[in-house]
């Protein structure tokens, strides 16, 4: 097998040094008959080109959104052109097959790494503070209520009917396992929610999204207030975070934790994981945040370097009592992230911004002027929501026959929802070109007809 | 010529082990190049992509997001491609990695990370595809799921999975989901307890902890391993589960594994086994033949997906048949020809699911999908048992060489599985702590073993070699260690103190790091107004 260095000679010389004649004298300690005499009932050893042949073969009966003739879903995943240079930085050997920073004087290259994604990530966010990032965008909003009912002793958290409705099932699932108290609003697919007047004195947070999962755009100054006078924090989800090259940070509206999804920039589509959740919080909340977090400090002979720190809250020292049972962060897409963010810069980011509100704004404008399509969503980055004469599950199948993929029906994530089954999430990014945009059109139009 | 406070010079044409070095005028040294933080590089101005003009239009995007607009400046630092490049590609040099050399890093399997899954992962119909397209559009992607499903389930003779844990902490978290769920449904929320034995990784304690369980500790005997009679002692009535590792976590095989298996579900309790170390036994043994209820693997531990500096992880959960209704969505079922992945409530209407929730958005982690299950096809079931054995041979052959010269945990004829654990007594009196120790290692081009865990054992090192080591680098790393063991039993302890000096940075102050906190980078005016 070619990933065994082991000869059979070899081997047999090590058994001999071990003092058995046999390996499975290594494995005396299995309790009788729970040893497998026979191999379990799957495929041999092949070669690397039999195993390319088979995994090309699947690959192949998907339609890739390269491979199709117009691509415009998101609902929490974008596509976004993702230059050369990440994926071949995020394969070098040193990066990609090395480990948890645990002995910082040889990892000081993902150690300054981290320190970097953390700054870049504190920047957008318009925080204080970020970590070295979580799983997803999804896990780190289940860890952040955590957090808030930590901060405030309190159980009770408000989630807006506008967040990501797979998003506020992890929230659920976390919050009923762990003891939390839960009110869910209802989604308010144009965007007039206002939770301010659900806030009282046992609130531990209130979790909303901007753009939301609708697209609707939201300034929550008054919102972060209203909580803030409660001293209950305000958590704002972000999922898209090249939304953050136009917008205002949620940083700047008082927001007391920001989680994002980091997948627009560096990770690709990837059906939906690895991604790089950022969590971002204000200061004075930083010994009960979550995951791991990379600080500077000196070496022996005074010079610059970088260390995991404040691992007192984590589970390797903390046991049960840990802030959270997490002990890996997202490593080489927070790399990709801060690689592709690092290739934008500033300029770059806002260019990208601008581009991708276009491409959407040119694409609702074609969309809404066919007979029947309405738009719901009034204020938008790069996503919006359209309400469509026929159910939306059925409009994208019918679309997909003809290779467009033509965004997210409502339905398939909130099929309980009977005002939402002619309900379709699009969206666009710099990657729809106009040709798309009016071959989708054209195409919606005949459906519908 | 500046001095520190331990009176050590600090320029670096003088080592802080006394050596000589020729100094540089610009503090590299050949290979060794320094590299600036990005932001004392870069600018807010400077970019490394061309984008394409903005399409005409009517729309002024600032004035569209009115009171929404981004105003202020942001201040993130950007480069050229050239220059990202290097800055990229320099920080890479002061990684030691898998690729590098030796990194027996017990209970964490740095194993060899074959390029081909990475080939794999990239092609467009794996990389290229949106989890929430139509299913209708991405019949292979469910039918690689439904494969790397197939696989798990007959490596562990269990009934049902779980693939979409984020990590193997989140596995745990899973697993443990299913045990509080089914133990609801069955109107049995009484039961508060887990067990978990002192060997165990913290991540077990902490989340049981998290989803409101008390830890009950159960002890280890002299030997790591936990027995049928103390977890007798531990059980009663209000126990919902027994978080066991296996193989353990000092690298033995837990001997009355199948006696506790039956006394956990006699007390109507659930046995939730930690997989981290299922790369010693598979294709040899299967844990649902031991009476296992659930497990996790770490795809990036056993199936050799790149552990990438920290993550991403990724934790599929097998389920004994008690347990498969409960397991969370989205999950896979096959309607005679087709499989499809049900979503939430409304696929499965009226079948005996009770799925508990969601653990994340989406479908998983399945870039690391692709990527195990072209592992797991390259070896082979048999290759996959291969590897086991070589696994657990080179562990063993390590152990029996360093048998004598430093100090096995569990005593000198104690075999081992994957992994074999040490404690520091050889190290008594030398002045020389394990950590001294893992430090000149580093000196030596090796990674460190793990250090200080488990908890159980005084100073401990486990080490693990895996099987992609081959016969000559073991010898090469048994030869050093031997040398340093002899060092330090012969007084060398400065040796020791002063490591590592032939890397990038020496010691670093750990203690300063977290005492005053600088977690980002900030310009000099705002730093200096802290």
């Amino acid at each position: 097998m070619r990933y065994l260095p082991l000869s059979d000679i070899d081997r047999q010389q090590m058994l001999a040094k071990v003092g058995v004649a046999d390996i499975d004298e290594l494995f005396a300690d299995v309790p009788s008959g729970k040893l497998l005499k026979d191999l379990p009932n799957l495929p041999l050893m092949v070669g690397e080109m039999a195993v390319e042949q088979r995994m090309s073969q699947l690959a192949a009966c998907n339609l890739s959104a390269g491979e199709a003739k117009g691509f415009f879903v998101g609902a929490g995943a974008y596509r976004h052109h993702v230059p050369a240079t990440v994926d071949h930085l995020i394969q070098r050997s040193e990066f990609l097959t090395a480990y948890t920073p645990y002995q910082p004087e040889i990892s000081q290259g993902t150690l300054q790494v981290l320190f970097e994604f953390q700054t870049q990530v504190a920047l957008l966010t318009g925080m204080e503070v970020a970590n070295a990032s979580m799983y997803d965008g999804s896990t780190a909003t289940a860890e952040a209520v955590l957090m808030a009912r930590r901060v405030t002793r309190r159980k009770k958290a408000i989630v807006s009917g506008n967040l990501h409705p797979h998003y506020r099932d992890v929230v659920k699932n976390m919050e009923h396992f762990s003891g939390g108290d839960l009110m869910l609003c209802d989604p308010a697919y144009d965007g007039a929610e206002d939770l301010a007047a659900l806030i009282d004195e046992e609130t531990a947070c209130v979790v909303v999204q901007t753009p939301d999962f609708y697209g609707n755009l939201h300034n929550y100054t008054r919102l972060a207030q209203a909580a803030h006078a409660k001293k209950a924090l305000l958590i704002v989800v972000v999922t898209e975070i090249v939304s953050l090259g136009a917008l205002k940070s949620p940083g700047e509206m008082g927001a007391d934790i920001v989680v994002a999804e980091g997948q627009s920039l560096g990770c690709g589509l990837d059906f939906g994981g690895p991604y790089v959740g950022l969590f971002a919080i204000r200061q004075k909340y930083i010994r009960q945040m979550p995951g791991r977090l990379c600080g500077k400090t000196v070496d022996v002979d005074g010079q610059q370097g970088f260390v995991l720190t404040l691992s007192t809250r984590e589970q390797h020292i903390r046991r049960e009592k840990a802030t959270s049972n997490i002990c890996t962060n997202s490593g080489l897409m927070a790399l990709a992230f801060s690689i592709h963010m690092t290739l934008l810069g500033e300029k770059g980011l806002r260019g990208l911004a601008d581009l991708n509100h276009g491409a959407a704004a040119q694409l609702a404008e074609k969309l809404t002027a066919i007979k029947g399509v309405e738009l719901v969503t009034k204020r938008f980055f790069n996503e919006f929501t359209l309400k469509l004469p026929k159910p939306a599950s059925e409009v994208v199948e019918a679309l997909a026959e003809q290779k467009i993929l033509a965004g997210v029906p409502v339905s398939r994530l909130l099929p309980e929802n009977e005002d939402g089954q002619n309900l379709l999430v699009v969206a666009a990014t710099e990657m729809v070109s106009a040709a798309q945009s009016d071959l989708f059109a054209k195409v919606l139009k005949e459906v519908l007809a | 010529m500046s001095m520190n406070r331990q009176g050590r010079q600090t320029q670096p044409n003088e080592k802080s082990d006394g050596s000589q070095t020729q100094s540089t005028h610009s503090g590299n040294r050949g290979l060794q190049i320094e590299e600036p933080l990005l932001f004392e590089l870069g600018d807010t101005t400077t970019t490394g992509v061309d984008l394409p003009k903005l399409p005409d239009s009517d729309h002024d995007n600032a004035t569209r997001f009115g009171d929404l607009a981004r105003s202020e400046p942001i201040g993130l630092a950007g480069l050229s491609e050239p220059e990202t490049m290097r800055h990229y590609v320099r920080l890479s040099q002061k990684n030691y990695s898998i690729d590098t050399g030796i990194y027996p890093l017990g209970s964490c399997t740095m194993k060899h990370n074959p390029r081909l899954n990475e080939k794999m992962a990239r092609l467009p119909g794996m990389m290229d595809i949106h989890p929430l397209q139509p299913q209708s559009t991405v019949p292979g992607a469910i039918e690689l799921m439904e494969e790397l499903a197939h696989w798990l389930m007959e490596l562990t003779n269990m009934q049902a999975i779980a693939l979409s844990p984020k990590a193997g902490a989140h596995g745990e978290l899973c697993g443990m989901m299913a045990i509080k769920a089914a133990h609801e449904h069955a109107g049995d929320s009484h039961r508060n307890i887990v067990l978990v034995p002192d060997s165990a990784h913290g991540t077990n304690p902490a989340t049981a902890a998290l989803i409101g369980y008390k830890v009950r500790s159960v002890p280890a005997q002299s030997d790591g391993t936990v027995t049928a009679a103390s977890v007798k002692e531990a059980l009663d009535e209000n126990v919902a589960a027994i978080m066991l590792t296996n193989p353990n976590t000092g690298g033995v095989f837990e001997r009355e594994i199948v006696e506790i298996a039956e006394l956990i579900h006699e007390a109507g309790a659930y046995f939730y086994c930690d997989g981290a170390n299922f790369n010693a036994i598979a294709g040899k043994v299967r844990p649902g033949d031991l009476g296992v209820d659930a497990m996790h693997f770490n795809l990036h531990k056993t199936f050799s997906t790149p552990h990438g500096g920290g993550g991403p992880g990724s934790g599929p959960v097998v389920l004994s048949r008690r347990l498969a209704p409960f397991a969370p969505y989205p999950f896979l079922q096959r309607e005679g020809e087709t499989a499809k992945l049900v979503e939430n409530s409304a696929d499965h209407a009226g079948d005996d699911h009770h799925p508990f929730g969601r653990m994340t958005a989406f479908h998983g982690q399945w870039g690391m999908y692709t990527r195990a299950l072209t592992y797991m096809r390259s070896h082979g079931v048999d290759g996959l048992r291969q590897a086991s054995e070589d696994a657990v041979l080179n562990a063993n052959y390590v152990r029996a060489c360093l048998s004598g010269h430093m100090s096995l945990a569990f005593g000198e004829d104690h075999i081992c599985m994957h992994e074999v654990l040490f404690d520091d007594a050889f190290l008594k009196g030398t002045g020389v702590t394990t950590l001294d120790f893992a430090k000149a290692m580093i000196d030596e081009g090796f990674h460190p073993m793990t250090v200080y865990f488990p908890l159980i054992v005084h100073g401990a090192m486990l080490v693990e070699p895996t099987e992609s080591e081959s016969k000559a680098s073991l010898d090469q790393f048994i030869h050093v260690m031997i040398a340093l063991t002899k060092q330090a039993k012969e007084g060398q302890s400065e040796h020791f103190s002063s490591a590592p000096v032939f890397t990038p940075r020496g010691r670093l102050d750990e203690t300063g790091a977290a005492r005053k906190p600088i977690l980002r980078w900030l310009p000099e005016k705002e730093m200096s107004t802290e």
